[in-house]
Parts: C-alpha cells; sequence; structure tokens
C-alpha cells in the first residue's frame, strides 16, 4: 500500500510545512480564540442583559451567525473587509488589509457566536444566587460581572471553551480556499508543485489528528479534575 | 426454587457479600431485611444473574446462574422482577409495557399479549389506565403496572427490590396489598423490604443481612418474637420505633 | 463606500446563455440539501453504531468506538475529504482506483461519505450520552424481563436515547447541511460554490453572498421547524418533555 510513499516529499520542505504553514495555523488559532473568548463573553453579557435592545442585538448576531457555514463567512469578510477598510481608512479604493489579519477578524467575528452561547450556558448555570449574594455587597452590575459572574462561568465551561477551540483550531484549515499559507494551504502547494498529493495530503491529516488527540486527551484529564474539585 | 451456596461478590476489595446462603421454596415468601449497606439488594441482584457475582453457587428451578452456559435471557424471562424506582419504560402505554416482553420473548401474538395484560392490569386495579403513559400515574401506580409487567411472563417466582422505598408513605399499601393478594396466591417471593408490619403478617421466613453477612435466617415468628443477634435485635428496635 | 448595488443581476443571464443566476443559486440549494441529507442518514447510523460500541461492557468495543470518535473527530473536514478525494482512491488496486475516477458525481459521492464519517463521531458522541443519562436501571428492567442486549437497546435504550438527544441531533444536522460548502474545494457545485461562481462572472458580489446568506437562513428555519414538529410528535406524555 504504501510503495512508493515517498518521505522525502515530507522531510525536505519539513521548515516550510511546520515553520511557515503550521505556524500561521497556530498564531491564528491562539489570537482567534483569545479573541473569541474576550468577544464571545461580552456576546453573552449582551444576550443576558435586561435591555430588549442590546439582547436582541446580540442574539440576532449569534443566531445569523450559527445559521451560516464557515465557508461563507469567509469569503463575506473576503471581500467585505476591504470596503469597511476603505471606509475607515478613507482611501479612495476598497484596499487589501492582508491574509493574516483578515482571517483573524474573519475567525475572531464567527468564533465569537460560538463561545458566546457556552460562555451563556456558563452564566445560566450559576443560578441566580451568585448574582443576588454580589449585589447584595453593594457591587455594582459590571463590577458583579467582572469579579464574580464571569470568572467562575469561564472556570466551569473550561474543557467546554478548549474543546471549541480545538474545533476552531482545525476550521482554520478553511482559509485554505483564499490560497492562504496555512499548514493545509502550505501542504497543498507542495503537492501540487511535486505532484505529492498522497504524502502530504496523509501528513497534513496525521498531523491535525495528533495535535486535536493531544489537547483533547488534555481536556479529558482537566474535566475530570474539576469533576473532583466539586 | 432459589438456592444460594456460598455465594461471594467483590467491588474491587470491597467484600459486598460473604459466603452467603440460603433457600426460597416453592410457594414461599422470604423477606430480606438488614441496615443499609447490608448487601440486601445485591443478594437478590444476583438471583437472576443481573449483578454477577464470583464465588458460589446461586440455582434457580434448577438452573445455574453462574454458569457460563446458561441463557440468561431464558432464566430472567422465568424470573419476574419488581425494582425500586419502578423502572417502567417511559415511552410505551402502560398496556404497552406489558405486552414488551411477552411478544419479544415469548413470542406472543398481540392479541393474546393484551389479553393477557389486560387481565392482570384488572386485577391490580389499573385496566381504566391501560393507554396511559407511565409518567401520567402517581409512583404507586406505577409500582403496581410493574408488578402486572412481571407477572404477564408467567414468572415462577417474584424478586421485589425494595418496591416500596422510593414511595410516598400514602401509597405505600396499595402496593403491599397487591404483594399480600400475590403471596397469598401461593408465588413465590423474595422481598427486600423494611416494611417490617408486611414481613410480619406476610413472610413465611426473614433473612436478616449486615455488612455482606447473612446474620439470621429463620421463621417470621421468631425472628419477631426472639431474635438470635444483638444485631438484629438493635436493628429491629431502631425500625420499630416508628 | 459606493459599491454600485444591482438587484437585476439575480435575473440576468448567466454566461451558459440560457439560466438566469438565480437559478444557479437555487441549484446549488439543491445539491446542498441533497448532499447534506444523504451524509446526514449515513452519519446517523454509523453514529448510532459507534454510540452504541461505547456502552457496551465489553473493553474491546468500548476502545473500537473511542478510537473511531477521536480518529474522525481530530481531522479536519478539508483534510479527510483531500485524502478521500486524492489520497484513497491511489492506493486501491489501480482498477478500482480509476473506476473511482471515472465516476459520474464522484466529487458527489466523495462529499456525501467524507462528510458522514466527519459527523459520525459527533453523532455517536451524543447517543452515547443519551444512553448513560439512563443511568443503567432501564438495561436492567428490561434485561430482568428476559430481553436480550440488542433487544433492549432496540425496544428500550435507543428509543429513549434518541428522545432526550433530539435537541442536539437537530443542531449536528444543521451542521452537517452546513459543512457541505466545504465540499466545494473538491468540486461540488453546492450553494456557497454557485455564489462564488455568480460573484465570479457577474462581478456583483455583494447581491450574490446576501442571496446565498438569505437561502441558508431560510435552510435553517426549515428544518428548526421540521425538527420541532418531529420533537412533538416524539415527545412521552407525562414527562418533562411536553413542556418544552
Amino acid at each position: 500500500m504504501f510503495h512508493g510513499f515517498d518521505y522525502k516529499a515530507i522531510t525536505d520542505n519539513l521548515s516550510y510545512l511546520l515553520i511557515d504553514g503550521l505556524g500561521f495555523t497556530l498564531r491564528l488559532t491562539l489570537m482567534a480564540a483569545i479573541g473569541a473568548t474576550a468577544l464571545g463573553s461580552l456576546v453573552a453579557v449582551m444576550e443576558l442583559s435586561r435591555n430588549r435592545l442590546v439582547s436582541g442585538i446580540a442574539v440576532g448576531y449569534v443566531n445569523l451567525t450559527r445559521a451560516l457555514p464557515l465557508l461563507l463567512v469567509i469569503f463575506w469578510f473576503y471581500f467585505l473587509i476591504p470596503w469597511v477598510w476603505q471606509w475607515v481608512t478613507g482611501a479612495d479604493r476598497p484596499t487589501p488589509v492582508g491574509a493574516f489579519l483578515s482571517a483573524l477578524i474573519t475567525f475572531t467575528l464567527f468564533e465569537a457566536a460560538y463561545y458566546a452561547e457556552i460562555v451563556r450556558a456558563g452564566i445560566q448555570s450559576l443560578g441566580r444566587g451568585q448574582m443576588g449574594a454580589a449585589e447584595a455587597l453593594g457591587l455594582r452590575y459590571p463590577q458583579v460581572l467582572a469579579y464574580v459572574i464571569l470568572p467562575q462561568a469561564l472556570r466551569n465551561m473550561l474543557p467546554v471553551l478548549l474543546m471549541q477551540t480545538i474545533i476552531l483550531f482545525q476550521d482554520t484549515s478553511l482559509v485554505y480556499v483564499l490560497s492562504i499559507t496555512d499548514f493545509l494551504g502550505a501542504a497543498s502547494k507542495i503537492a501540487n508543485r511535486d505532484f505529492r498529493l498522497i504524502e502530504l495530503y496523509s501528513f497534513a491529516a496525521v498531523v491535525y489528528l495528533v495535535i486535536s488527540a493531544t489537547l483533547s486527551a488534555f481536556v479529558r484529564r482537566l474535566q475530570s479534575r474539576i469533576a473532583i474539585v466539586r | 426454587m432459589i438456592d444460594y451456596q456460598n455465594v461471594c461478590k467483590w467491588y474491587g476489595d470491597f467484600n459486598v457479600l460473604k459466603s452467603c446462603s440460603t433457600h426460597v421454596n416453592k410457594g414461599e415468601v422470604v423477606v430480606v431485611c438488614g441496615p443499609s449497606g447490608s448487601g440486601k439488594s445485591t443478594l437478590i441482584q444476583c438471583a437472576n444473574g443481573l449483578t454477577p457475582f464470583q464465588k458460589g453457587t446461586i440455582t434457580v428451578d434448577g438452573v445455574s446462574v453462574g454458569d457460563r452456559h446458561t441463557n440468561l435471557p431464558k432464566l430472567r424471562a422465568r424470573v419476574g422482577m419488581v425494582f425500586q424506582h419502578f423502572e417502567l419504560f417511559p415511552h410505551l402505554t402502560v398496556i404497552a409495557n406489558l405486552r414488551l416482553a411477552q411478544e419479544k420473548v415469548l413470542g406472543r401474538d398481540k392479541a393474546s399479549a393484551t389479553e393477557k395484560g389486560m387481565a392482570l392490569l384488572e386485577r391490580v386495579g389499573l385496566a381504566a389506565h391501560a393507554t396511559k403513559y407511565p409518567g401520567q400515574l402517581s409512583g404507586g401506580q406505577q409500582q403496581r403496572v410493574a408488578i402486572a409487567r412481571a407477572l404477564a411472563m408467567n414468572p415462577v417466582a417474584m424478586l421485589f427490590d425494595e418496591p416500596t422505598s422510593a414511595l410516598d408513605p400514602e401509597m405505600i399499601n396499595e402496593v403491599l396489598d397487591v404483594m399480600t393478594s400475590l403471596a397469598a396466591d401461593g408465588m413465590t417471593m423474595m422481598v427486600v423490604t423494611h416494611e417490617m408490619g408486611f414481613a410480619r403478617r406476610v413472610a413465611d421466613r426473614v433473612v436478616f443481612m449486615d455488612a455482606g453477612e447473612i446474620v439470621e435466617d429463620t421463621t417470621t415468628e421468631a425472628f419477631f418474637r426472639e431474635p438470635e443477634s444483638e444485631r438484629a435485635r438493635q436493628f429491629l428496635s431502631k425500625i420499630l420505633q416508628h | 463606500m459606493h459599491y454600485n448595488w444591482n438587484w437585476g443581476i439575480l435575473f440576468a443571464l448567466s454566461p451558459d446563455g440560457n439560466t438566469p443566476y438565480i437559478d444557479l443559486l437555487l441549484s446549488g440549494l439543491e445539491w446542498t440539501v441533497i448532499t447534506g441529507v444523504c451524509a446526514w442518514v449515513l452519519a446517523f447510523i454509523l453514529g448510532s453504531i459507534i454510540g452504541v460500541l461505547r456502552t457496551l461492557p465489553s473493553h474491546t468495543a468500548e476502545r473500537l468506538g473511542f478510537v473511531y470518535v477521536e480518529f474522525f473527530r481530530g481531522i479536519p473536514l478539508i483534510v479527510q475529504l483531500f485524502v478521500w478525494f486524492f489520497v484513497l482512491p491511489d492506493l486501491l488496486p489501480v482498477e478500482w482506483g480509476s473506476w473511482i475516477k471515472q465516476l459520474r458525481n464522484g466529487p458527489f459521492y466523495t462529499s456525501v461519505i467524507g462528510l458522514a464519517f466527519f459527523t459520525s463521531p459527533r453523532v455517536a458522541e451524543q447517543v452515547r450520552a443519551g444512553i448513560q443519562s439512563l443511568a443503567g436501571g432501564q438495561l436492567r428492567a428490561a434485561l430482568a424481563m428476559g430481553l436480550t442486549r440488542p433487544q433492549a437497546y432496540r425496544y428500550v435504550l435507543l428509543p429513549l436515547a434518541y428522545r432526550i438527544i433530539l435537541p442536539t441531533l437537530t443542531s449536528e444536522m444543521l451542521n452537517c447541511l452546513k459543512n457541505t460548502s466545504v465540499a466545494l474545494t473538491i468540486g461540488l457545485m453546492e450553494l456557497t460554490a454557485q455564489t462564488r461562481a455568480m460573484q465570479e462572472f457577474s462581478f456583483q458580489v455583494f447581491e450574490a453572498f446576501s442571496v446565498s446568506t438569505l437561502l441558508y437562513v431560510l435552510l435553517n428555519l426549515a428544518v428548526v421547524a421540521g425538527m420541532r414538529v418531529v420533537e412533538r410528535s416524539a415527545a412521552i406524555p407525562g414527562t418533562l418533555a411536553k413542556a418544552r
């Protein structure tokens, strides 16, 4: 089955694959995860707001985003961001903002909808008691959120947030459609240049699998530890 | 009918059953009692192989439960079991609960399974509820349905695992009444329960367990008049106080 | 921003000369639905089998299920599709490989299979969670009546588990439909691909994307409404499910 499997096609290009490609993927994953957690928390708090307009906007954002395929959203932003950028900077024509930034904005905004649902569930699982107790101490609502509710919700939801980050890590491979050199993009470019599709795509699959499985094993351990602490 | 010989069971390092031997004769009612955690539920669950045991033998109507070659589903079909939490199937109507195993295990056709089921619902006083779902019945009613469901298989013996422990006090008697009438009809019964009044009225023998051991195995009369062991005396005085 | 909106483009003819752009988008939607539904059916069957495996007392079965789930969940969909499409035919005996490559609608079959295997571990995890939430009492009751283990799963555990996980299954089903868009990378002309095509030929980017966004939202609403009906008809009288 592996007759003629050319390992050299991989080993010769290792630095391009891992440093340029995987490096891009990991940087994008990490920064988008941080951004999406922050924005997602904000959206979750907005969803639970007593102000109808604020919660309506947040719920609408989450529902719309979750109804769309990520790929469609990637294309949307690919075309939309230059126009918005032009409007912001007052340039006289739509200007591209660069692959990494464009991808980062897209993933942060898209994934925020998914992180928001997780954070919202975390906040709601705390119940009214904590909110009441903190307000009884005289803390103002933003303080209650910042010091009491969100730290607990995020901590309880950490395993789920990390699982979502594994999904985000895998999802970043879709920037392939914009010909960006993420890990899959790098693998695909070499695959097509050297006619080594089998080697490169198998290698890509193995690398994604190893990273995802390692992270998910870590999350499972974390989950059992949190379960004991409770 | 049911015969335990030196049955031992461990959960990991924990010795739940320590060489337990007892028996239930045909037509006999045996009540198993003891403090919680004494192993009485485990003992009864070993009788139809729901819980495996590591040493000793249990034979039910001449069939060895622990034997690897025993057809357990076939054996279980002949022994009725009633659980603490009823365990009716919530997605099936009452009559469908009674029909399921009759059709799938005994191969009865739908008409005769329904007929048998309705006769038994009549007997436990719930024929009017046949097309309801378990969630629409009270706990006492559910447990009576569960008894009828077990009876539908024409069992040679019935096992009751704390059948009234999950019930509100006012519903306990309706279930005990069904059990009493079953005993009067000569059903072979093994009952784990804290209902000492029931034991006194209905049981032929009482098995008292503590810490995985069978401490006493004697006639009902002897058990309530003068228990031999200190542990049984303490148990009785505690439980009879209220 | 001075983008020139031109909604009339939807009814203008596409480069093939006889289909308006809107029909291209609708045919894309059709492929999205067909591919998504076929993949979902397959994923549901596979996922149920694996989910059941993971609840069996056999350690080997549990382990097997675990490896399956980690494997198909650990590789991005796009990479899995590439492996099915580009790698697998070359690993098979030559005649099989070339038969596959010449298959009409090859991208469609590959997408269905790839998407089904990608979705199945998620279904499996739900099925497992549903069965485990029944906490053993129902299984013991079924076994105590003389049902065999397969019968207990068929008549008691699975009907209950599916009801419990119905809401999460709905969202997995929506994911499956949305994920068909990834298949554009192996040449499936589903909705996102047709949107891209319209954008490339007509240069009316935002009209194309707005309409397909609307179509995806409608598709979601239709599925959610459909599943409401299923949920209502599967609700068990006398349980909490009714109140929802």
